[in-house]
């Protein structure tokens, strides 16, 4: 199967490790639509991020990407901001599920602290590979599976179910 | 030496429900899904616009099941009216295995032998994991993976890294697997993604099988992605008490002995003293003395952690010819109502309502904050309950403690936080 792997690329965004689901979708804006609640996605810790961000662009973490609640906004506000992919040293088990099952992609990647802020970014999903073209490093991370790279090019999980049982993406 | 191909009790049922000869921790794959389970709060009406959305059926309604204990009964009309939406859920798509108000899901789920070894189950909660109790392999999941598990029957998973959690010897008189479960919290943390706890050791094999459930269910505490207990003869004891005519083939679910395990833990069960978590967070457990004297202004028994019949039994033993303290309430929300049947047959709920245990009806009740036995600010309680989170019980200006359901009617005794043991050593002394 090939679910189309584009290269996507973007300046890094490289934030530490545990950026929990608090970070992400804080609990005093939750209750607020997605067009208001991500503009306080990471602003405890980059105040600018939310403003600065151009869509394209990649978050890297460090441990524990997204712990904490369930909450399935801590993925849906990154995803709205336009960031193409998470790239972190390991990532909590909810928080990856919700973000493929929302369409936005993760890759675990062991060297993600090697990664300089601001630095332009190639990856490739499907076969695990971070180009830095501003260090000229190249780097591996897990590569994601075929049916993953499926959800994220249908935009999530209700539209690819959709799509396989109606031969098309929900509307 | 470690084979190549040997594997854990948790990684041998995800290559079965995944179709393949073997899997390995990271690994994600694609399992078939032997049952699913939802409630009221997180079930039907969360996917019921979802399947219309997508204009899908349930694959299979014979591997569903439900159970309405969260809205129970109903206090309001909202509440009523999801109630109402889960009955029609339950008729629409042909759902028989639904407990409407029977108790809590995970209870339900074991009383009645839904589960067996080696399955692979999902549930539409976070105590999911209680299901390890019977050597299945069962998770917790969300509304939106929920719609995608009914339609398609399948889930992607990806294969977590086993731990062996072993204890050794005898757990003392008055301790009990809530115990076990608030040291683990304070002693491994409450973040411990993509792991599989498998709880073993002869302590863990005397536990009965409504213990062994608390040990999987507090697995979520630790943050695993589920907790496990590969089966043995009361097992399958329980399961054909539950109606299941199961074969002892059931017990060859087992980890290779040779299997590889990331971390191996080994804890003396007989040192452990009875503990208890104070405010906000499981993972602030010690043992009791260190809150001893806390005054109290409610005891609760109830949730699928602490209101089984083994631990009305634990609370009965305490309150047997005893009174609670004056201005302190004692509430009692038994898991099931199976186990309020059974409890009123063996004497059990004369003892707890000759001490003075307001009985409230089963369900999720005041755990979450859904149902009866709310506290108001400055509230102190200590429960039976797996969390303690900032205003999960009703107000957060609340202070929730848990310990066991020992240490719990022991508190309600005295009016502040201790020591069960006391009260079960005069008795023997006598
Ligand atoms: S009793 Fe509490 S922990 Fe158990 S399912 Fe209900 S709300 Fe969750």
């Amino acid at each position: 199967m090939n679910a189309a792997t584009p290269t996507l690329s973007g300046r890094a965004w490289v934030f530490g490790d545990r950026i929990d689901t608090d970070l992400l979708s804080p609990g005093y804006a939750i209750r607020k639509p997605i067009e208001e609640l991500a503009k306080h996605c990471l602003e405890a810790v980059r105040p600018e991020f939310a403003r600065d961000i151009v869509r394209g662009d990649i978050v890297v973490g460090g441990e524990g990407f997204g712990i904490g609640s369930s909450r399935e906004q801590a993925a849906q506000a990154l995803r709205y901001l336009g960031v193409s992919v998470v790239l972190a040293k390991s990532a909590a088990r909810i928080f990856y599920r919700n973000a493929f099952n929302l369409g936005l992609p993760v890759m675990i990647m062991p060297d993600a602290g090697q990664i300089a802020d601001g630095a332009r970014l190639e990856v490739d999903l499907g076969a695990g590979l971070v180009r830095d073209a501003t260090s000229g490093r190249e780097f591996r991370g897990e590569p994601v599976p075929d049916f993953l790279l499926e959800f994220v090019a249908d935009g999530g999980l209700i539209p690819n179910l959709h799509k396989r049982l109606h031969g098309k993406p929900a509307a | 030496m470690i084979t190549p191909t040997a594997m854990t009790l948790s990684e041998k049922i995800i290559a079965r429900a995944a179709g393949r000869e073997r899997v390995r921790p990271g690994e994600i794959v694609t399992c078939k899904v032997d049952l699913a389970m939802m409630h009221d709060s997180g079930g039907p009406r969360r996917v019921q616009p979802q399947l219309e959305r997508l204009g899908a059926k349930i694959w299979d309604p014979s591997k569903v099941v439900m159970a309405s204990d969260h809205f129970v009964p109903p206090p309001d009309v909202d509440s009523a009216e999801i109630l109402a939406l889960t009955r029609r859920f339950a008729r629409d798509h042909a759902i028989d295995s639904f407990y409407d108000m029977q108790g809590i899901c995970h209870v339900v789920l074991q009383e009645h032998a839904h589960l067996l070894p080696g399955m692979f189950a999902v549930g539409g909660d976070s105590h999911s994991p209680s299901g390890g109790a019977v050597g299945a392999f069962m998770v917790g999941i969300g509304a939106t993976e929920m719609t995608g598990v009914l339609v398609t029957g399948e889930i992607w998973v990806r294969v977590p890294e086993s731990w062996l959690i072993e204890w050794r010897g005898e757990l003392a008189a008055g301790v009990a697997a809530k115990d076990i479960m608030l040291f683990l919290c304070a002693e491994l943390g409450m973040s411990n993604d993509y792991k599989v706890m498998q709880y073993t050791g002869n302590a863990v094999a005397a536990l009965s099988m409504n213990e062994r459930l608390v040990l999987c269910n507090m697995s979520a505490e630790l943050g695993a992605k589920t907790g496990i207990i590969a089966p043995d003869a009361s097992t399958l004891e329980a399961l054909r008490k539950g109606g299941q005519a199961v074969g002892n083939d059931a017990l060859s679910w087992q980890s290779d002995p040779d299997a590889r395990y990331e971390r191996h833990f080994e804890f003396d069960a007989g040192a452990l003293a009875p503990q208890v978590a104070a405010p906000h967070s499981p993972a602030n457990s010690a043992a009791v003395d260190q809150h001893a004297g806390v005054r109290i202004d409610q005891a609760y028994i109830g949730a699928c952690t602490g209101a089984k019949l083994s631990d009305l039994r634990m609370a009965a033993q305490v309150l047997r010819g005893r009174k609670v303290a004056r201005g302190v309430r004692l509430l009692i929300a038994p898991a099931s109502t199976r186990t309020t049947r059974e409890a009123a047959a063996d004497g059990t709920l004369e003892i707890l309502t000759s001490a003075g245990a307001i009985m409230l009806p089963s369900g999720c009740g005041a755990c979450a904050g859904y149902g009866a036995g709310v506290l108001a600010s400055g509230d102190v309680c200590i429960a039976s309950t797996a969390r303690n989170f900032k205003g999960r019980m009703g107000s957060p200006d609340a202070l929730v403690y848990l310990g066991s359901p020992y240490t719990v009617a022991a508190s309600a005794i005295r009016g502040t936080i201790g020591d069960p043991r006391e009260f079960l050593q005069t008795r023997a002394a006598a």
